[in-house]
């Protein structure tokens, strides 16, 4: 009698503490962080500008790149690490040994993925194919059509990442290439509306395989000034929805910090992109709740 | 022996109690966004360096920095873009060097002359400083892949050329023609060789491949009769050049004037 006594009030009580003890538990993996880094434009700039440069002495370099995204790996490991394009041509780098320094060096430093510049078309798709093997991280494109080319398959048009249990989706959009790079480049390569495209990818990412968070990777170019009717990153926040964080690219644009656009459903993307050359390092960081109901009242953004 | 019973009884109710908590907690509800921080970390010299990254690069740029630090000329003077309205230095140097290299491939093939070299101020990338002349200038005034094209175009278009010059109001490198533009902004007295334009006539223009095929929205180039691409990328028109000459000329002649 006892004997049973004992063993209902321990099965009790152990029901009991491993209830709190998983309670508990649910209550410190509740925020998720999630670090965002992002280069665009690097343009083959490997080394440093040098001290004696008129425009940017002693600004960027790998080397430097590498040692920063390794620290912020140490302190937050929940990264991911972009590009949005153009990677290649700037520096004779690109000139000697055609981009294989460049993807070896970014699958050294663990990039994630990276979208499609015009110029990582300037030693034509084959110059691109060839190279391919050096890369370990994924190219990601959704609005250029490959099929009819060597680069079928080997350009992704979205990739949901998981990270820590944080569902990612990124897609990538290019720029028009036709009056930008020479037919003879980028041959059969189709290029698809920017605008159309990212509505499709918002409707699969979000709706459909419920991303808690969709990043465009853009080359389209940050704004046109002198050409209103020219997609660009402003312009494509506008005229979307469901898209978080669009990092852009092209335009070489130097921003003080991200800029908070409104989208077509009144909520609030961010855009950014980060000047060129591997001058500077993006950060965005995201912290996600689970406690808290789906709203987009409690939301606040720092830049 | 222990009767279980009862305490079967408690355990299938905590399981499906615990089955409906997790339920509800994990699979319903999504993360919700709640804050985002921006911003941007520079790179430079107060960033430490990765040792190993700086192993891998080494030798690449040992075989690159020997091979553009060759000496191939001298320069006298400081050749830029940015001075001169409708004339500079370097583009004066760029157009009268294609023209000429150009033309010893386009009768070597094709047995003909060319008349005209026409590029965009903007796809020279950087100055040539006063100085030794190397390699690696020629990399730095011009890091694109193009090649130099020779076109056929009829007068007419060579005069949509002028007009485009005019419109762009910028000193985009020319050389083989001359023209002056008058007062209500047109061109005039446009000399070909020294020779007054004739629509009717044939022109050979030496471009780049990217301007022929319409870049920086040069139109007249779509309308050629006839393309020949002579496979010779203007680094190294600019590269056989300097190892060619002692002094780089400065030249200053004018080619477009203002009435």
């Amino acid at each position: 009698m006892k004997r049973r006594e004992f063993i209902e009030k321990t099965a009790a009580s152990t029901a009991l503490l491993s209830l709190g003890l998983s309670l508990s538990s649910f209550e410190t993996n509740d925020i998720k962080h999630l670090t965002i880094l992002h280069t665009n434009d690097v343009h083959s700039h490997i080394d440093p500008f040098p001290a004696d440069d008129p425009r940017n002495p002693n600004q960027g370099g790998v080397s430097r790149r590498a040692a920063l995204i390794e620290s912020i790996r140490k302190e937050n490991p929940n990264v991911l690490l972009l590009d949005a394009g153009d990677i290649f041509q700037g520096t004779p780098y690109f000139n000697y040994y055609g981009g294989e320094i460049e993807f070896k060096l970014m699958s050294t430093m663990k990039y994630d993925a990276s979208t499609i510049g015009n110029h990582d078309f300037d030693n034509g798709l084959d110059g691109l194919y060839a190279q391919m093997p050096h890369a370990t991280f994924e190219f990601i494109c959704s609005n250029y059509d490959f099929t009819n080319t060597v680069m079928n398959g080997l350009v992704k048009p979205y990739k949901i990442f998981n990270k820590n249990g944080i569902k990612v989706g990124v897609f990538g959009l290019g720029i028009e290439m036709s009056g930008l790079v020479d037919k003879k480049l980028y041959k059969e390569t189709v290029y698809n509306d920017p605008v159309e495209i990212a509505q499709d990818m918002t409707q699969l990412l979000k709706k459909q395989e419920k991303c808690d968070l969709v990043i465009c990777l853009s080359h389209l170019g940050y704004k046109y000034r002198d050409n209103d009717t020219k997609i660009s990153d402003l312009k494509l926040a506008e005229l979307t929805q469901d898209i978080d964080l669009i990092i852009g690219g092209h335009t070489h644009t130097f921003l003080d910090k991200p800029t908070i656009v409104q989208n077509k459903a009144g909520e609030k993307v961010l855009v950014n992109q980060v000047g060129c050359y591997g001058i500077n390092l993006g950060r965005i960081d995201f912290y996600f709740d689970k406690n808290k109901a789906h709203t987009n009242q409690g939301r606040s953004i720092i830049v | 022996m222990v009767n279980l019973k009862k305490y079967n009884g408690v355990l299938k109710l905590f399981v499906i109690f615990l089955t409906l908590f997790f339920t509800v907690s994990c699979s319903q509800k999504n993360y919700t966004l709640t804050k985002i921080e921006g911003k941007q970390l520079p790179v430079n010299e107060k960033v430490a360096e990765t040792p190993e990254i700086e192993k891998f690069i080494a030798p690449y740029r040992e075989h690159i920095n020997k091979d553009l630090d060759n000496v191939l000329a001298y320069s006298p003077e400081t050749l830029e873009k940015s001075t001169g309205k409708w004339q500079t230095t370097i583009g004066n140097l760029m157009a009268d060097v294609c023209l000429q290299r150009g033309n010893a491939v386009f009768k070597a093939r094709e047995k003909k002359d060319l008349d005209i070299c026409f590029l965009n101020h903007g796809g020279i990338r950087a100055i040539l400083p006063k100085g030794n002349v190397t390699t690696r200038t020629a990399f730095e005034i011009m890091p694109f892949e193009n090649n130099l094209v020779v076109l056929a175009l009829k007068g007419e278009q060579i005069l949509e050329m002028a007009t485009y010059i005019i419109k762009e109001n910028k000193p985009h490198p020319l050389a083989g023609m001359t023209f002056t533009i008058s007062k209500d902004n047109t061109a005039k007295n446009i000399l070909v060789q020294g020779k007054p334009l004739d629509s009717n006539k044939t022109y050979y223009v030496a471009t780049n491949d990217y301007l022929a095929n319409g870049g920086d929205s040069m139109n007249f180039f779509l309308k050629h009769t006839q393309k020949f691409d002579l496979e010779y990328k203007l680094r190294n028109v600019l590269i056989d050049y300097f190892k060619e000459v002692d002094t780089i000329p400065v030249i200053k002649d004018i080619r477009i004037t203002e009435e």
